[in-house]
């Protein structure tokens, strides 16, 4: 026993003692180089880009399907495949060799739907990997924390699907760029619709998912909707991810409320969609009116999973494949042979997003990070699937036109569930930076 | 052992110092040597030490331990919001809340023992992490997790240093200790040779000796007019300011709250790394905590590619069933191997990691009864 | 009344899930004496079985188009089920009752899978300390579940519940109140079957000799076996009869909640919770405390329950479980001497 601990003690001792002895001041001077870590300058022939989505989670098969967008984005950086936006974008810099001549590589990690497992995937892909850009997303609360620890390690961070009005308002980071509509857009663009479809003398009941995005979105919501003359009768939060949500479904059924608004997105949207159906809510009648569901934030994604609850759902969304526009063909077609789907709403803006960045280092003429924000900032694109935009200097935040959808009644195949009602222009859509309040901070380099 | 505590204590004491303090070193041929994952490395040996004082010592097996963690986080980014970016008073913060929260659910659940203990304290800590994601949101901001923001008052900074633009990093006297760099990576490790100094002088003070009684019999301890429960209330609040340093900690590294980390699940991490390790023993919680934190940064990111890599040299008829059953416990598998291997430390070897060592060094140790077991190796429940 | 009526059948169809999970974890309790955290993984396996059920029937043909291509750009696939091709109406029948139809799967697979588990590794957890018990349990709690991710990824994959029954239930209708009750028929169904399984159970005890030797051998295992008794072997069909009965419970509750691989582990907590309520090794206790701690859920997530005391829906089971361990140290109905000092 002595003897056998006191070996141990000797050992352990000896061997720290030695290694100490000859490392230490090595170790010191690294420690002093260790400053410049976070910036991530790429010296090599190669340039690293940190996907964070979420594989698991309530979220999982957006961040899935950004995965496959991202992906299919490095390939057409570097050259590869048919070249997608890259044909359409303009005005571009991007010539398909790279960006700045250097190949373009990544890393990506899950981000599990949860903050703190996404900051810690995202510290490991800018510590250990190098990675010069993050972007990802499907979670606000991941985009706002993500976003956050950009800033402090001075990376930048090109949020892929994120809705809600934080991102880019209380929460907005110099570092941070969205180029995803937000919650209040959501409102400006769906309350004429609602108005026209339901009436101006509803009762609504609102189903959030208890977390920034949810928040923001069920105030816009009710903002927009208050307008037009409806009541709130109630809005009660639900965990994310909650699965079962029949115990928060059926005190709506003796609510008086006429309208249900479901602030659920991914999983959570198809779980309480179809519970809710099941609950007989639609074929309901309240106050002399049928009871309708709607879902501000719609996705073809969601909707396959949801199945045939969907039909004739209202709701709005970024983009949709089966646009017109020449973008749009492009990009679905390269997706499409890529993988056998077309691309979802999220794949969409995650795609545009790494274009983006790739350019703006390409006209930057650097990658160092205050000089690519400069060349974000008041970017104005068009070629992108949303017709003209622009990255608002402000707020980081892209002002385009989006979409007000409804589940189709009569799908011809599986990919082909929504209809596109109404494309609201982006000059519907724009709004003072200044009432969400907010600060970008400094875009000083951080030890560079 | 007990024969001359204080050299051999020293020893072990310099000894652990210097492995933690050149971790960036012994750790750089293994790929872990970045700062996220030490940190990690030292915060994790701190909550497993503080586990290991309850359940090595006692034998109560707490399945809530992840919320005195969380209070912790909570409390030092409170400090941090309220009054200063200093990490000092943040830790002090974290500690105290944690010790307070401790006293009272220590308190309740030490009324019963055995499974039920196990159950009060999952339900407490079940009920906190439900709170903290529900009604207690202007608190603990919920899912979106509790950071700093802009309009926070500060009081103690706004009256000496004049605000910067954007968001403060947390520091320590100047130098700052989140958002990377190794400057908090040596403040947890610090704080972990101190906190494991302190569970040494615990393990062998009267007090140490009294818990590992009430764990060996506790009714016969009672029945010697003994009353038990101080001291058991007691040990369950050091362990709970160990883990509330420990949240503490997270977030001076990295300022952002999530209520995930209260989960039950989180509270079964610290028990698998503590027995992983091996309850009872000093070091071997930390050992664990290391050992379960590398798999899960370094060998989930090994992905099929890697393997092949690996056995690219075999002929293919063996390399390709040997691959995709290898994939099976890397990438996100890891979590497999992981249960495997408790499995088998559960089953053949109860004292963990240490144990084995134990038993390998016995193997060359020649002396006659060189090699029999430290008594504290055992795990005993408090039944 | 509506209101009150439809929590009440809320309460009823969770209770009935949280009690069959219970009474399987307390069955094993109460005759092995083991603490099983693997309790969950098992009543996740059973969910998976019908997964695979559901998989099976779904493999298809695939003849790829290559004159056609899809608006996306990708060649037209024409995928048709085997079932379907070789069975024609009766593939197709199949292939919607596949839920209830897995349940044929799942009483063999789980029978097995609790047997193997019992000889493989339980048994030699008998003698050993409850701590070491549950920890090599939540071990391979941990090991089922990262196999099972392996295999079926680690999202949720939906189940249809069978057509003729996915829609709503008019309960109300039925007893003459009007269309105002309206409830999800799988709800119905899972609340009857949860039912029908638990009293199955206690007929098998109670009516059988051979339950009768495992009650017997639950209270005094030792004179069971002098009166020349192999109560081993009966405590493995035990072992086993509780795997079945979690995995059924996994298999019609996958419409309600699409499986993945941590939903054992969700349930395993509060199953615990409800076993501990009902009194440790008492079955008629698991089973009034998982319809109790069901209703009380559902009742505390009730709006005007909430906004008297704020979030008490999501505390409500583990402030219930408080209460009741610290006032009832044996539980609702436990019996005197199970886990104490």
């Amino acid at each position: 026993m002595k003897f056998d601990s006191f070996n141990r003690r000797r050992f352990l001792g000896a061997s720290a003692v030695a290694g100490v002895g000859l490392a230490a001041p090595m170790h010191f001077v690294r420690g002093a180089y260790a400053a410049d870590m976070s910036c991530n300058m790429p010296t090599g022939k190669t340039v690293t880009f940190g996907w964070n989505i979420p594989l698991t989670g309530a979220y999982a098969d957006e961040g899935n399907d950004e995965l496959k967008a991202f992906k299919l984005a490095v390939k057409h950086l570097n050259g590869e495949g048919d070249g997608g936006m890259l044909k359409t974008m303009k005005p571009t810099a991007l010539k398909g060799n790279g960006v700045l001549g250097k190949k373009v590589a990544f890393v990506q990690s899950d981000s599990q739907t949860k903050s703190d497992a996404s900051r810690d995937g995202a510290k490991r892909m800018i510590e250990r990997d190098g990675a010069i850009m993050i972007s990802g997303g499907s979670s606000s609360g991941v985009a706002v924390a993500v976003q956050g620890l950009c800033q402090e390690l001075g990376v930048i961070f090109m949020a892929g699907l994120t809705h809600s009005n934080d991102t880019t308002g209380k929460d907005k980071k110099r570092y941070g760029f969205r180029h995803f509509f937000n919650a209040y857009q959501s409102g400006l663009a769906l309350a004429p619709v609602l108005a026209q479809e339901y009436g101006k003398d509803r009762t609504a009941y609102h189903l959030t998912a208890d977390y920034t995005w949810g928040w923001t979105q069920e105030e816009s919501i009710k903002n927009a909707t208050e307008k037009l003359g409806w009541k709130t009768a109630k809005a009660v939060r639900t965990p994310l991810g909650a699965g079962d949500f029949s115990q928060y479904i059926t005190p709506v059924l003796n609510s008086g409320a006429d309208v249900l608004i479901l602030n659920h997105y991914g999983k959570d949207m198809v779980n309480s969609l179809t519970q809710a159906v099941q609950f007989g809510l639609r074929d309901k009648m309240v106050n002399g009116k049928k009871v309708e569901i709607v879902v501000p934030l719609f996705s073809e994604l969601m909707a396959q999973g949801a199945g045939d609850a969907v039909k004739g759902i209202l709701g709005t969304s970024n983009w949709d494949w089966k646009l017109p526009d020449e973008a749009t063909k492009n990009f679905t077609k390269s997706f499409g042979t890529e993988y056998g789907t077309p691309p979802s709403q999220a794949a969409q803006t995650c795609y545009v997003q790494a274009l983006l960045y790739a350019d703006a280092c390409e006209r930057a003429g650097t990658f160092y990070a205050p000089a690519v924000i400069k060349a974000l900032e008041g970017f104005e694109f068009d070629g992108m699937g949303n017709g003209k935009t622009l990255y608002r200097a402000a707020d980081h935040q892209c002002f385009k036109s989006c979409l007000v959808v409804r589940g189709k009644e009569k799908p011809k195949d599986k990919f082909d569930l929504m209809e596109i009602v109404k494309v609201v222009p982006r000059e519907d859509l724009m709004y003072d930076p200044k009432i969400f309040g907010g600060d970008l901070g400094p875009s000083t380099a951080k030890q560079c | 052992m007990w024969n001359n505590p204080a050299r051999n204590d020293w020893f072990l004491l310099a000894g652990f110092s210097l492995v933690v303090l050149c971790l960036p070193l012994i750790l750089e041929p293994i790929g872990a040597a970045y700062p996220a994952l030490m940190q990690k490395f030292c915060i994790f040996g701190i909550f497993a030490i503080g586990f290991n004082i309850l359940f090595g010592l006692t034998g109560y097996l707490s399945f809530g331990h992840a919320a005195f963690l969380g209070v912790g986080s909570y409390a030092a980014v409170w400090s941090f919001k309220l009054l200063t970016m200093n990490a000092i008073p943040a830790i002090v913060f974290a500690i105290v809340c944690a010790a307070a929260f401790a006293l009272v659910i220590g308190y309740v659940s030490l009324k019963r023992s055995g499974i039920y203990f196990s159950i009060l304290t999952l339900a407490f800590a079940q009920m906190s992490y439900n709170l903290a994601y529900s009604v207690l949101t202007p608190l603990t901001n919920g899912e979106t997790g509790l950071q700093l923001s802009l309009q926070d008052p500060r009081i103690i900074d706004a009256l000496f240093v004049a605000p910067q633009a954007g968001l403060p990093r947390v520091n320590l006297f100047g130098t700052y200790t989140s958002g990377g760099g190794y400057a908090g990576f040596y403040l947890c490790a610090a704080a972990l040779i101190v906190c494991f100094f302190i569970a040494l002088r615990i393990f062998r003070s009267p007090f140490g000796l009294m818990l590992r009684a009430i764990k060996s019999n506790q009714n016969r301890m009672r029945y010697t007019g003994f009353n038990t429960r101080p001291y058991l209330l007691a040990a369950f609040v050091i362990s709970g300011m160990y883990a509330g340093l420990a949240g503490g900690l997270m977030a001076v590294t990295d300022p952002l709250v999530g209520a995930e980390r209260m989960q039950w699940t989180a509270s079964g991490e610290v028990v698998l790394m503590t027995i992983l390790g091996g309850a009872g023993t000093l070091v071997g919680p930390v050992l664990g905590a290391a050992v379960i934190k590398y798999f899960e940064n370094i060998f989930s990111s090994f992905s099929v590619t890697t393997l092949q890599g690996v056995f690219g040299f075999l002929p293919d008829a063996i390399e390709r069933p040997l691959v995709s059953f290898l994939s099976l416990f890397v990438g996100d598998g890891w979590n497999l191997t992981l249960g495997v291997v408790f499995m088998l430390i559960v089953i053949f070897l109860p004292g963990g990691l240490m144990e084995g060592l134990r038993r390998i060094w016995s193997l060359f140790d020649r002396r006659p009864g060189g090699g029999d077991k430290v008594p504290a190796a055992q795990t005993q429940p408090a039944e | 009344m509506d209101a009150i009526l439809l929590q009440v059948l809320n309460g009823l169809d969770k209770g009935g899930a949280y009690a069959l999970i219970a009474l399987g974890l307390t069955l094993v309790f109460g005759t092995l004496g083991v603490v099983n955290f693997a309790h969950g993984a098992l009543f996740m396996l059973g969910a998976f079985c019908a997964v695979t059920f559901d998989k099976l029937l779904k493999l298809e043909s695939v003849v790829v188009d290559p004159e056609k291509t899809t608006a996306w750009g990708s060649k037209l696939e024409i995928r048709t089920p085997y079932v379907e091709a070789w069975l024609g109406d009766f593939g197709r029948f199949l292939h919607d009752y596949s839920v209830p139809a897995s349940i044929l799967l799942a009483i063999p697979v789980m029978l097995v899978i609790g047997i193997v588990m019992e000889r493989g590794l339980i048994r030699h957890f008998y003698k050993r300390p409850h701590a070491d018990q549950i920890l090599v349990t939540f071990g391979l709690a941990i090991v089922i579940q990262e196999v099972i991710k392996h295999f079926f990824g680690a999202n949720p994959i939906p189940q249809p519940a069978p057509p003729a029954f996915a829609g709503t239930a008019y309960v109300g209708a039925l007893f003459g109140m009007g269309q105002t009750l309206a409830y999800p028929w799988w709800r119905i169904i899972y609340m009857f079957f949860s039912l029908a399984v638990i009293g199955a159970v206690f007929a098998f005890l109670q009516f059988t000799t051979y339950g009768m030797v495992v009650r017997a051998g639950m209270h005094d295992r030792q004179t069971v076996g002098f009166l020349g008794i192999d109560i081993q072997r009966r405590f493995t069909v035990v072992f086993g009869l509780a795997a079945v009965v979690a995995g059924v419970a996994g298999v019609m509750y996958t419409p309600i909640l699409p499986p993945d691989y941590h939903m054992g582990m969700d349930f395993l907590v509060l199953s615990f919770v409800v076993v501990v309520v009902g009194g440790m090794g008492s079955l008629g206790g698991a089973v009034a405390a998982g319809f109790l701690l069901g209703i009380l859920q559902s009742f505390a997530s009730m709006n005007e329950v909430k906004s008297i005391v704020p979030g008490i829906d999501h505390i409500i089971i583990y402030l219930v479980a408080v209460v009741v361990l610290l006032t009832l140290p044996r539980g609702l109905f436990g019996r005197k001497g199970v886990m104490e000092e």
